[in-house]
Order: C-alpha cells, then sequence, then structure tokens
C-alpha cells in the first residue's frame, strides 16, 4: 500500500522475532505480537517493560536490531518513518507550536499531496469539535484540547494503524475518562487499527478488545481483558492487573476435575482446567472480590475452600467497599473486598474471621510469586534516550 | 569583544518576539519626605543616559556642519553634506561603505549557514572529538583581534593570496561562526526531538521537516545570529585593516581619516546607520505589541 492513498480499512501488524538492544541494555529480548485488522489492542506493563521501544519500532522512528515488522502482509522494516502507513499520537502530543491548529492537522495530508488538504482537516477537527479553534495556535489550547488537535493530526491520514503512545497520561481523571470514550467512539466509527501503550490498567482494560501484559521485554500473557483478569497466567499478570491473593504449596492430590494443594496446613482446591500447573509447588490465587468473610467458622463445603481462623489486622472502608486485611498463621496477608450491601463494618480490627471463596474461582499460576519489585527499573523514553546518549559518550571517549 | 555580546543580545531579544509579555513589579512611590534614594537612581539614570548618547549626539549634528576640510569647530548649518554625501574625494565615503555592506552581508550569509549547520550538528550527533570542536568554536570570541588579524594575514601572505574583499569576507566569516555558533546552539538544544519525530511521521521526508519543521522553529535563534554578524562584520576594524589590502572599508576609512579630521560625510553615514537602526528597532517593537495584541484578542 503506498502512502498517498488512503487506507481503506485497518490492517494487521505482525511483529516476527524483534530484538531491539540499545548500548547498555535489551529493551526488548524477542518479541512476536499480531494485532488482526481493526482492532483496539492495548501494550500494558510498568514503565521500563519495553512497550513504549515497540511501539518506537513500529513507528519507524527506532530500528529493531533483529526481527521483521509487516503492516498489512507488508514487510516495511527497512522502510523509513515517512514511508509507513501508521500515524502516531505522541504522549507529549508533539504539536508544532509555529502553526496554526488546522496547520498542524493537514500536515499529513500536504505532504502526501492529497486533494483539499484543509477541507479535511476542518472535518477531522469537527470529529473531535474543535473545528471552532482551528485558527488557533497550540499553546493557546488547553491539554485536553492539545490531545484532541493530536488525535485529529493522526487520524485525518486514515493511517492503517494508529499508535497511541500513553496519550492520556497527562490529562485529569475527568477528561481522561471521556478521551477514552471518545478514542472508542473514534475507533469503532472509523475502523482502524490501534495499538495503545499504556501503564494504566484500567484504561486498557475499558478501552481494548485485546490487551498484551508486556513486562522486561516480553509478553506475559495476552488476551480479552475478562480473561486475563479472569485467569491470569503469571504472578506478574495476576498483581499488575488487579489485584490478586496467592498461595503456594504443594500438589496433595488431584482428580480429572480438581487439584489439592496444601499450603500451610490448609488444603485448598482450584479447577484442574483453571491450573497451569499440576504437580510439586504451586501457586494458586483469587480475585479479593471473590473471597467472602465469616465471623463464625462456616461448615465446611466441598465446593469452597475455607481458611481460619485469622485476625483482621486493617479495615478501610472507601464508599464503595470495604478493604480487610487478614493475617493467617503462615500465609501472607490475605485481602478482601466486601461490598459494603448492609451497613457498617462486617468485622473490626483484631477480629478473628474466617475466608471461604468458591472452588471455581481460583486460578493457578505458571510460576510462582516472587515479592514484588516495589520500585521498577526507571526505563521509559526518556531515561532510555538519556542511558543510550551516556552509553555513546563512554563509548566515544574510550577510543 | 564583550560589548559586542552585549548587542546580540539584544538583538536577541529583537527577533525573540514569541516570549510572554512580562509581569513587571512596580514599587508604589511612597508619600511624604523625599529621601536620598529617590532621586539619587534618576539622576543617575540621566547622566548615564547623557554619558552613552552624546557621542551620537554629536556625530548627529557634526553631520550638518558646514565644515571645508576638517569637521571640529562648528562652522554653520548645511543639509549640503547628506545631499552629495558620494560626491566629495571622489565618492571614497560611499564607497567604503558599499565595501562594509558588501562584506557584512556576505559573510553574514557564510557565517549564519555554516553556524547553523555546526550547531545542530554539535547537539544533535555524536561523533569523534565533538568536545574538542565545541572548544575550538569559543576560541576566536577568546583570542584578542590583533592575534587573529595578525595571525591570518601572515596566512594569506604564507600562501601567496592577494588581499583583497575575498580575504576580508573569509576573514569576518571565520569570526563571525563562533557566535553563530553559540546563538544557534541554545536554540536547537532547546527544540524537542519529538516535534521533528512527528514531522517525520506525518510523512514528511527528511528535507521536508527541516524546512517546515526544524527551521522555522530555529528562525528566531539563526536571524539574531545573523543580526549579530552584520554587526559584528560591519564595524570591525582591526581583523579587517591586517586583512583588505588596499580595499576601504567604513571603519577603515574612518580611522584613517581621523588623523586628519574626520569628514563631515563620515557623520552623515554614521548617523543614517543610526537612524535606520532605530526605525528597525521600532517597527519590531510596534508589530510585537501588535501582535500581542491580536493573540490576545484571539484567546
Amino acid at each position: 500500500m503506498s502512502v498517498r492513498e488512503f487506507a481503506e480499512r485497518g490492517a494487521d501488524l505482525e511483529l516476527v522475532g524483534i530484538q531491539k538492544r540499545f548500548p547498555g541494555f535489551t529493551a526488548i529480548e524477542e518479541l512476536d505480537l499480531t494485532i488482526p485488522a481493526g482492532s483496539f489492542f492495548a501494550l500494558l506493563g510498568p514503565s521500563g517493560c519495553g512497550k513504549t521501544t515497540t511501539l518506537r519500532l513500529v513507528a519507524g522512528l527506532e530500528e529493531p536490531t533483529r526481527g521483521r515488522i509487516l503492516i498489512g502482509g507488508r514487510d516495511v522494516t527497512d522502510t523509513k518513518s515517512h514511508e509507513r502507513p501508521v500515524n502516531t499520537v505522541f504522549q507529549s502530543y508533539a504539536l508544532f507550536p509555529h502553526m496554526s491548529v488546522l496547520e498542524n492537522v493537514a500536515f499529513g495530508l500536504k505532504r502526501r499531496r492529497i486533494d483539499d488538504a484543509l477541507g479535511r482537516a476542518h472535518e477531522a477537527l469537527r470529529l473531535v469539535e474543535l473545528d471552532h479553534l482551528a485558527q488557533r495556535r497550540p499553546a493557546q489550547l488547553s491539554g485536553g484540547q492539545q490531545q484532541r488537535v493530536a488525535l485529529a493530526r493522526a487520524i485525518v491520514n486514515r493511517p492503517a494503524l494508529l499508535l497511541l503512545d500513553e496519550p492520556l497520561g497527562a490529562l485529569d481523571l475527568k477528561l481522561r475518562r471521556q478521551m477514552q470514550l471518545e478514542l472508542k467512539t473514534i475507533q469503532e466509527e472509523v475502523g482502524l487499527t490501534f495499538l495503545h501503550v499504556t501503564h494504566d490498567q484500567e484504561e486498557a482494560m475499558t478501552m481494548a478488545d485485546t490487551v498484551a501484559v508486556m513486562n522486561k521485554g516480553a509478553i506475559e500473557q495476552m488476551g480479552a481483558p475478562a480473561e486475563l483478569y479472569e485467569l491470569p497466567r503469571t504472578a506478574f499478570v495476576a498483581n499488575f492487573l488487579g489485584q490478586s491473593n496467592l498461595f503456594t504449596g504443594a500438589v496433595a492430590g488431584s482428580t480429572d476435575a480438581a487439584i489439592a494443594v496444601d499450603v500451610a496446613g490448609t488444603r485448598l482446591t482450584v479447577p484442574t482446567a483453571r491450573a497451569r500447573r499440576h504437580q510439586g509447588q504451586v501457586t494458586i490465587g483469587v480475585r479479593p472480590e471473590k473471597v467472602t468473610l465469616h465471623r463464625d467458622a462456616p461448615a465446611e463445603a466441598s465446593d469452597r475452600n475455607l481458611i481460619g481462623p485469622g485476625r483482621v489486622i486493617d479495615v478501610s472502608f472507601s464508599g464503595v467497599s470495604t478493604q480487610y486485611l487478614v493475617a493467617v498463621p503462615g500465609m501472607s496477608t490475605i485481602t478482601v473486598f466486601a461490598q459494603n450491601i448492609g451497613s457498617g463494618p462486617v468485622a473490626a480490627e483484631g477480629a478473628e474471621v474466617w475466608v471461604s471463596w468458591q472452588v471455581e474461582h481460583g486460578f493457578g499460576l505458571d510460576d510462582e510469586a516472587t515479592e514484588p519489585v516495589r520500585f521498577a527499573a526507571d526505563d521509559d523514553t526518556r531515561s532510555i534516550a538519556a542511558q543510550r546518549r551516556d552509553a555513546l559518550v563512554a563509548e566515544l571517549e574510550e577510543h | 569583544m564583550s560589548g559586542e555580546a552585549q548587542a546580540g543580545a539584544v538583538l536577541g531579544g529583537l527577533v525573540e518576539s514569541e516570549q510572554q509579555p512580562q509581569q513587571r513589579v512596580l514599587r508604589t512611590p511612597r508619600r511624604g519626605r523625599v529621601g536620598l534614594g529617590d532621586w539619587l537612581l534618576p539622576v543617575y539614570t540621566v547622566i548615564a543616559f547623557v554619558f552613552l548618547l552624546i557621542p551620537i549626539a554629536y556625530t548627529f549634528v557634526f553631520s550638518f556642519n558646514d565644515s571645508v576640510k576638517s569637521n571640529i569647530a562648528w562652522r554653520g548649518f548645511t543639509f549640503d553634506k547628506w545631499l552629495n554625501v558620494c560626491n566629495v574625494e571622489g565618492g571614497a565615503v560611499c564607497e567604503a561603505f558599499g565595501n562594509s555592506v558588501v562584506v557584512g552581508l556576505a559573510a553574514t550569509v557564510l557565517a549564519t549557514t555554516l553556524g547553523t549547520m555546526i550547531a545542530i550538528a554539535l547537539v544533535r550527533y555524536r561523533f569523534r572529538a565533538r568536545g574538542a570542536i565545541s572548544l575550538l568554536l569559543f576560541l576566536p570570541m577568546a583570542t584578542p583581534e590583533v592575534v587573529l588579524g595578525a595571525g591570518l594575514a601572515a596566512q594569506f601572505l604564507a600562501v601567496g593570496v592577494a588581499k583583497d574583499m575575498t580575504t576580508i569576507i573569509i576573514a569576518h566569516t571565520m569570526f563571525c561562526i563562533s557566535f553563530v555558533v553559540v546563538t544557534v546552539k541554545a536554540r536547537v538544544a532547546s527544540l524537542d526531538p519529538a516535534l521533528e519525530e512527528a514531522g517525520r511521521d506525518l510523512y514528511g521526508s527528511p528535507a521536508q521537516v527541516f524546512w517546515r519543521v526544524t527551521f522555522p522553529l530555529l528562525l528566531p535563534g539563526i536571524v539574531a545570529a545573523a543580526l549579530l554578524s552584520f554587526a559584528l562584520s560591519f564595524d570591525d576594524f582591526i581583523i579587517t585593516n591586517f586583512n583588505s589590502g588596499s580595499v576601504s572599508t567604513f571603519p577603515k576609512y574612518v580611522y584613517i581619516s581621523a588623523s586628519r579630521g574626520i569628514p563631515a560625510e563620515a557623520n552623515v553615514i554614521a548617523s543614517a546607520v543610526f537612524l535606520f537602526a532605530l526605525v528597525l528597532l521600532i517597527v519590531a517593537q510596534v508589530s510585537r505589541t501588535a501582535r500581542a495584541k491580536r493573540l490576545a484578542r484571539i484567546g
């Protein structure tokens, strides 16, 4: 497809065996990814996981060390940024300060010599409801308006693939919700393929059809938001996407339907179909809102896991729900979200309680729970650039 | 050359029109007793301005002097010198002035082009000896002009180049480049690389991105550098004197004729240049105010 033509519809994006090394560190170890045409795909991960580097590789702003990039079946690995049918909404918006809003939006069309560039630019501005500000300079707009101009400037080109680099990060919560909705609507209206990079799990889950969770330069798990949430495969996904209670123990018995795990003397069961590992040491988990809190020891039931007695060590009330932290000897602290259906707290701090959940709500992980790193290495775009520069300077000084 | 650097800063301010009007904090005058501090500052200010402006006023007034040979004593008012400025001594003043303009323009174009390219390379690319080049570019600013001029003259002599307009232009380009690099480098460093990436992302070829994004954003710095170059070149005497051979420039003409009394025609040219600069300054100020008002109306 030539860049002189408008994309009729979104195109597939295929990344095959991508590796990206910067002097001194590897941003992406080995990445294979296929994004089907017309989908809203979110790449989710903490800063430094390689998601922004992935986006820059697709945009042509970086070259991969190894691997191929295919857009709509065509290999674009060796083409320059301006020859790819791809547009980006930058994190900092990167609006041209010396041009009016209209000129900004028409820039890409004029470079491609497309007829009636200004008319189409006006049309795109109407879509983001900013046509009345077409003659202003970007500096005279609010953050939310600039964001919409950046979006209009990208979608006016009808790229086969639109890249969004955390474009909502700088907006306040209310505006962000509004923009999330608008983005989703626009994506459905124009039918383009969206690749959205973000570290905000809520944003990824509300907007995308498919979410890929990225960690340390590789994709940990990929799927529909609900699927990822209900059945995380790794401890990283279980904790990055929402919260989880994780328990590690040895498998004590298994049937076709379920496996039983011995965790500090308590037998916990998880459906075999929802467990990744079926023998040896395994980690199983359950989401805090699936756990029920009991003030009296409930009767044992075969379809529920029961832990207790434990002691409530913290109660925090947040309106819709109350979060309890329950300490049980030999296990890590259990978090319970209880909806405030009745009134007042169910249990006070220091109270003796039992917790239980339905066996079918549990999941078994591929790896074992490790202590989460509290401060991840800071490897966002800017520090990548800084590290790269330092490495180059060091290299030059050696010679 | 610190005076010239200051001139550059002023010129920079002249073209830097994107700045928002600053809020000035004014001190409310105290009522009652008039203290020492209340009149000392105004008096000092007036004295400073008189001291600065007297030579200019003198030059301007004496451009109307009906002088015969030397222009030292007042002999009566006349417009003759302004009207016949090029008819004296076979037009030597005007020829010198013309040479200065030609040298100034040529050196400005060359120095600004080369200096801008160097500045972009120094900020954007990492290459061997980058630090050394940065340092070497500072040297012409720190070296006494006499040394620069004499050194270059010796070079031309050694290579066997005849001194004429070309050698003056080469000499001026040489010392102007440093000032251009310093001025433009600051502008390049403040340019967000994401803007150029956006240009590339929006189907701009490298040349299009340069001319439509990079260059317009660097333009205030480039214009400031060009004005500074022209000002430096136009009034340079020392380096010119070493490398001009028999060619006369305006500063050289004035310097040489000073020994026998500067002709009033020199005053005419100097006054004309001063008036031109004044008009330029006023136009810049007025257009900036108008722009600010227009922007305020849109916003």
